[in-house]
């Protein structure tokens, strides 16, 4: 049920007062409310929740984190 | 998928798992709280690669599975009554006293799985006479979708759209598991959607109080494992902080636009959760002008008869972490994901169904 899926941000736009955007999710783009994420904009990465976003991604801390991990690991280094 | 694969991520999972069996000097045991991460780790085998140092608990994060039974039973009548009763589709197959919104829907009940709020909002509008009614079920992850479609609803006017809600607070079920007498968790996965909306603050004085270390925690293999590297690690050193593995996702103050939204919408009450009973401020009713979109007090009639629940289930029990599923009798013999007992064997993110999926009946117990 809190499965959130990270999609990037296509397009921002209105309906009925309400602020959407259509959001691509690796080639699938559906409509996704903003009402949560007001500093969206096209090219945004958010994270994607019953069709509401609930965050921008931090795609440095993404890389950062993965960098530390890979460094403070022997990677590939036992049988 | 961008922010997934990498996160699959073999090698990275199999150094992860050598680090934490070094590091830890004793077997630990550790709860992750999300339904998901259950799911994650079982279809991994993470339990089984840790299982020499790390025994994991399962916790209570399947909203599905503590949507109390009398609002189940409320929706099926609901929908029995000629409303057009409308959910995620996890809970169309949870069984009620009386059957599940399945039945209902093949015995002519117009039952409707959306995928958001907005859906129902968009088929309440579309048809002005016609009564839509969306059951509200989930953590607070789910809470600002259900707020913002609300304060749509009231924006727009609409009179024939109501809401059932089943909201559920993780951190009161949290602390009711580490206060409980004989306790065995010794650090808590924090579910981390629940965590992107809300921050991590809640959490410091369950940490401080019972002296045990919570990670934020991701959803794939590689996060669970590093987020049970960095309890591990807080474990052995004696610590007891609030700490984030996920950090492309959460941030310590959350997400404050979402936070206000719920806040505008609902407020805390008591809840009882299915299985385990009323958790003090566990739960979140519609406050002030929202009120006016609750399907209880807008169908006062649908009380109807006692819930009933099957004497046998155990789901209480796999939800407080105390038994592993199969450890239940009826775990694959009176309870199957055809015929289910419990809401833990039929949600996406129940417990008992990643067992039935990923283990043979009568695996680990």
């Amino acid at each position: 049920m809190c499965l959130a899926v990270p999609g990037r941000v296509c397009e921002v736009y209105e309906e009925a007062g309400l602020r959407l955007a259509t959001v691509d999710f690796g080639g699938v783009r559906r409509r996704v409310c903003l009402e949560t994420l007001p500093d969206a904009a096209p090219g945004s990465w958010i994270l994607v929740h019953a069709g509401v976003a609930l965050q921008e991604l931090d795609t440095g801390a993404a890389e950062e984190a993965l960098e530390l991990l890979a460094q403070a690991l022997p990677l590939g280094g036992r049988t | 998928m961008k922010f997934v694969d990498e996160y699959r991520d073999p090698a990275l999972a199999r150094a992860l798992v050598d680090a934490i069996l070094e590091r830890a000097t004793r077997p630990w045991t550790i709860m992750e709280v999300c339904g998901g991460q259950t799911h994650a780790i079982l279809a991994h085998g993470l339990d089984a690669l840790l299982a020499e140092r790390v025994t994991l608990l399962h916790g209570p994060g399947c909203p599905v599975c503590v949507t109390p039974l009398e609002t189940l039973d409320r929706a099926l009548a609901l929908a029995e009554r000629g409303a057009r009763l409308c959910s995620f589709g996890d809970m169309l197959r949870v069984p009620g006293s009386r059957g599940d919104l399945l039945g209902a829907r093949a015995r002519g009940g117009d039952v409707r799985v959306v995928y958001s709020p907005f859906d129902a909002v968009r088929l309440a509008a579309a048809e002005p006479d016609r009564e839509v009614v969306f059951l509200a079920v989930g953590f607070e992850t789910t809470a600002p979708a259900v707020a913002a479609a609300a304060r749509w609803v009231l924006a727009r006017d609409l009179s024939n759209f109501h809401l059932l809600v089943s909201h559920v607070r993780v951190p009161p079920a949290l602390e009711a598991i580490a206060a409980a007498p004989g306790a065995q968790v010794e650090a808590f996965l924090a579910a981390g959607h629940v965590c992107t909306v809300m921050g991590t603050a809640e959490y410091e004085p369950i940490a401080q109080r019972h002296r045990l270390p919570v990670v934020a925690t991701g959803f794939e293999p590689v996060d669970i494992l590093e987020g049970v590297a960095m309890a591990v690690a807080q474990l052995e050193a004696g610590a007891s902080r609030v700490e984030i593995q996920y950090r492309r996702a959460v941030r310590p103050e959350g997400n404050p636009a979402a936070r206000a939204l719920v806040d505008e919408v609902f407020e805390v009450v008591d809840r009882p959760w299915r299985g385990i009973g009323v958790v003090p401020r566990g739960g979140l009713a519609l406050r002030g002008p929202y009120a006016a979109l609750d399907a209880v007090t807008a169908f006062p009639a649908l009380a109807g008869e006692a819930p009933r629940e099957p004497a046998a289930c155990r789901a209480g029990d796999v939800l407080r972490g105390s038994i592993r599923p199969p450890a239940c009798p009826e775990f694959g013999r009176g309870c199957t994901p055809e015929r289910p007992l419990g809401a833990p064997m039929v949600s996406s993110e129940g417990a008992c169904a990643a067992y039935y999926h990923y283990r043979a009946a009568g695996g680990p117990a």
